[in-house]
């Protein structure tokens, strides 16, 4: 496998930013036919390597040879056309177009100026119709891509990807929003270009991905190149090692269980609460110093009953009761006076706000509750800020640097400390561990764990399955927008999935 | 040095200081401040003076802009505003021949006001209830305002002879300009509001990223509706001061084009436009920066039909100058 030739060599990359050495002499090799994995934390340097790949920040020091000439990348598109193509988390499609028009973006062939020199439209979607059967992938080139689903967006925005002739493509966290079919189906794509000889970086999270399509491993610590590996001779174990830089003794270790046995009084119980479309009427009772987990598929309505419960949506029908007491809920303002928190799925759209500071970020839902009139003066803040930064275990250049600047487990650990402050009753956490490292996760489940034995009533959603069964007192198991069920303490992931699966078999 | 030209106020304030060297050379005097009948005297007072409705109107515009606003409506309220105090004091003269008003001054101060924040209330409602667009819920009232107040005119310049009103236009205070009282008072409660309480954070939170602000637990929709409500409020003093300086409502042509000039001014002094980063000092500065441009113009002879030609040139050099990408593709062309 080692003679493969060597496509994308970059030698001793470094960067930094102002407070940070993002990235150390690192190195880089990829080979042409093959998947390679980029392994790291938060904050290892995977984001920004990729960044000077494509262009994005030009390095400090280091270099880069693509098929032996040594090349600078100037910017995403100049990185394309040197055959160095990026396909992202989020999907970067235009929705309002089709994927023709998608796949052929910035390359659409002319008429010619005899017949008036405008864009030949038949051409592109027969390019485009071309390039997906070359791909194996099965799709109505004329449709909006916006109206795809994701998974097919993905496959959509990797043909345009590779549609300019890439020589190297990266995948940075392309399956963390898709469903284990999903990931077949873009596996199977990726196969299929490895076959025809592209060199394909692969970002993830999933260790198991990582075996099963990779053919080495490349790992980062805190910016530094930890070393490369064959996957044949580096186990998921040495791994982990690898990328944290201890011996996990064990990465999913238990997590303590401490909660009283005796049925606490109910925090927040909800009656009915449902939403046309998103959720079918159910109830939901959450205790002090409980974790109450969400099981469910995507779709099932996770996420909705979250936004229900903090009034992020209006709910159709549906009382909610905080200490006994009927509450007026009817927008996040009013869920946060009433002692609610809710730390949302989506980080960057709904999570943080990345411009302002550290500080600032966590003041935001304590300054909210206390209103306008009470403030809280920049020095408590700070004193505030530097408090739970210091507990949670934050690591940033200082409370006041932007809270953008952060890697992904450090926001959502700001986002933490920001429903910290407000000492919460009940705190609603919706995905609080993706796109966020195993040492990070078992971090994270600690401290929550730490919150419910306080006294907050924690609802905790994840869409793995395991993570739900590992933390919760009691676990909460939707299907379709229904409630499927509950389960006790202690059952196991085999008794979620038969809930689950229960209607479909 | 480097650390001074990263100042957010290091460009607007050179900009400024560019603009008086200039009239300083070309015109002598120009920095010279005399004392006659019993206030300061000079170019620069003169100024600060006519800069102060624009400074006015733009302190309004950067807390709108800084919650991803925009506000272009606030020409049309001038006009309103204006109207509303030239009819209630109204021409009456008294049986000595001297010039009377039909109301108290205050209830004809007053009510403008009210209906010039009423007109900003209103257009808070269309963005945040309603959900328009700002540029075009505001375009609504632009048009509409100034066909208000030409209706409630018939058409006619008011003119105003009651001389306690020309005290806020043209009169002063400890040898300034009242006028120029007026936006320094506004500046400095404005300042205390944003960093004594929690509005300041509130409305870059709400600029920065409106649904993290909501999901935090502010309430956006209020606090929102509130600063379109203040921007009104602005351009309602802003009016009096306008029609108070020149004695008269002029439903047509006061506060014409005030909307981008005041625009111009938030972007000058550094405001982003995309919401969230806001400056009070930077935009006091832009509107400074645009009364020196117009009194330069003037003053180093140049005809008055390239006035605006100029202004849009000078313009264009203050925000390549302001633009960090610019800098950045200038010092690279150097080394």
């Amino acid at each position: 496998m080692s003679d493969a030739p060597i496509v994308l060599q970059a030698r001793d990359i470094s960067r930094a930013f102002p407070g940070v050495q993002a990235l150390a002499d690192v190195q880089l090799t990829l080979r042409a036919g093959e998947v390679h994995a980029l392994m790291g934390q938060n904050g290892a340097g995977k984001s920004t390597l990729i960044r000077i790949l494509t262009g994005v920040h030009a390095p400090d020091a280091g270099s880069i040879e693509l098929l032996g000439q040594s090349v600078a990348p100037r910017s995403p598109l100049h990185a394309q056309e040197l055959g160095i193509s990026a396909v992202h988390q989020e999907s970067h499609l235009l929705p309002n177009l089709s994927v023709a028009e998608n796949i052929c973006a910035g390359r659409y062939p002319r008429l010619s100026w005899m017949r008036g020199g405008g864009i030949d439209w038949r051409e592109t979607r027969r390019r485009a119709r071309e390039l997906l059967a070359r791909l194996g992938i099965d799709l109505d080139v004329d449709q909006l891509a916006g109206g795809l689903p994701a998974a097919l967006q993905q496959l959509a925005a990797v043909a345009r990807a590779v549609a300019g002739d890439a020589r190297v493509l990266i995948l940075d966290e392309p399956t963390s929003s898709l469903d284990a079919d999903e990931v077949r189906a873009l596996f199977e794509l990726i196969r299929r270009l490895r076959g025809q000889g592209v060199a394909i970086l692969f970002v993830t999270h999933f260790l198991d991905q990582v075996y099963e399509i990779c053919d080495r491993i490349t790992v980062l610590r805190n910016g530094r190149f930890v070393g490369e590996y064959p996957c044949a001779r580096l186990d998921a174990p040495g791994l982990v090692a690898a990328m944290v830089g201890r011996e996990l003794a064990g990465a999913v270790e238990a997590v303590t269980h401490a909660a009283p046995e005796g049925a606490a009084a109910a925090v927040l119980s909800a009656r009915n609460v449902s939403r046309r479309g998103q959720l079918q009427p159910l109830d939901v009772e959450m205790r002090g110093g409980e974790i109450l987990g969400v099981a469910g598929l995507l779709g099932s309505g996770r996420t909705e009953l979250a936004r229900l419960l903090f009034a992020l949506d209006e709910r159709d029908t549906g009382d909610i009761e905080i200490d006994g007491r009927a509450a007026r809920l009817e927008r996040p303002a009013d869920a946060v006076r009433l002692g609610l928190g809710f730390c949302p799925e989506d980080r960057k759209h709904s999570g943080i706000v990345a411009d302002l500071s550290v500080r600032e970020n966590i003041a935001l839902a304590l300054q909210a509750r206390m209103g306008l009139r009470k403030f809280l003066a920049p020095a408590e803040q700070r004193v505030l800020a530097e408090k739970l930064v210091a507990a949670l275990g934050i690591s940033t250049p200082g409370i006041e640097a932007p809270i953008g600047q952060l890697s992904g487990g450090n926001q959502q650990k700001a986002l933490i400390a920001r429903w910290l402050a407000t000492h919460p009753r009940v705190l609603i956490l919706d995905e609080p561990t993706r796109g966020i490292d195993i040492a990070a996760k078992q971090e994270l489940m600690n401290e929550i764990r730490e919150l419910a034995n306080g006294g907050t009533a924690v609802l905790f959603i994840s869409a793995e399955i395991e993570e739900v069964a590992r933390i919760s007192d009691r676990i909460l198991v939707l299907r379709d927008r229904a409630k499927a069920g509950e389960l006790p303490r202690g059952a196991g992931e085999d008794a979620i999935y038969a809930l689950i699966a229960r209607a479909a078999s | 040095m480097k650390r001074l030209a990263r100042h957010p106020l290091f460009w607007p304030l050179g900009a400024l200081a560019l603009l008086l060297a200039l009239n300083a050379a070309f015109n002598p005097g120009f920095l010279a401040l005399g004392w006659r009948d019993g206030h300061l005297y000079g170019h620069l007072v003169d100024i600060l003076n006519r800069a102060a409705p624009l400074m006015v109107v733009s302190l309004g515009m950067t807390l709108v802009i800084a919650v991803r606003g925009l506000d272009i409506s606030v020409g049309a309220v001038v006009a309103i505003a204006a109207t509303v105090a030239a009819l209630l004091i109204g021409g009456a003269f008294n049986a000595g021949g001297e010039a009377a008003s039909e109301h108290p001054l205050w209830l004809a101060l007053g009510a403008a006001l009210l209906v010039a924040a009423g007109c900003g209330l209103w257009n808070g409602l269309l963005v945040v209830k309603a959900g328009m667009q700002p540029i075009v819920a505001t375009l609504v009232l632009m048009v509409a305002g100034r066909g208000i107040a030409q209706l409630l005119t018939g058409g006619q310049i008011i003119t105003v002879y009651y001389p306690p009103f020309f005290t806020i236009g043209g009169g002063f205070l400890a040898g300034l300009p009242v006028a120029l009282w007026i936006a320094a008072a506004l500046w400095g409660g404005l300042h205390f509001a944003l960093s004594r309480t929690a509005l300041g954070l509130f409305i870059r939170a709400i600029g920065g990223n409106p649904e993290a602000a909501r999901v935090a637990g502010v309430r956006s929709g209020a606090i929102t509706l509130c600063v379109y409500t203040f921007c009104g409020l602005a351009a309602g003093i802003a009016g009096l001061i306008v029609s108070s300086n020149v004695r008269s409502a002029d439903a047509n042509n006061a506060g014409q084009l005030l909307e981008l000039d005041a625009i111009l001014a938030v972007t000058l002094g550094g405001t982003a436009l995309t919401g969230g980063r806001f400056t009070l000092a930077g935009t006091v500065i832009g509107a400074l920066i645009i009364q020196t441009l117009t009194s330069t113009i003037y003053s180093i002879g140049l005809p008055p039909e390239v006035n605006l030609v100029v202004k849009a040139v000078l313009v264009f050099a203050v925000m390549l100058l302001q633009s960090a990408d610019f800098r950045a593709l200038f010092m690279a062309a150097q080394r």
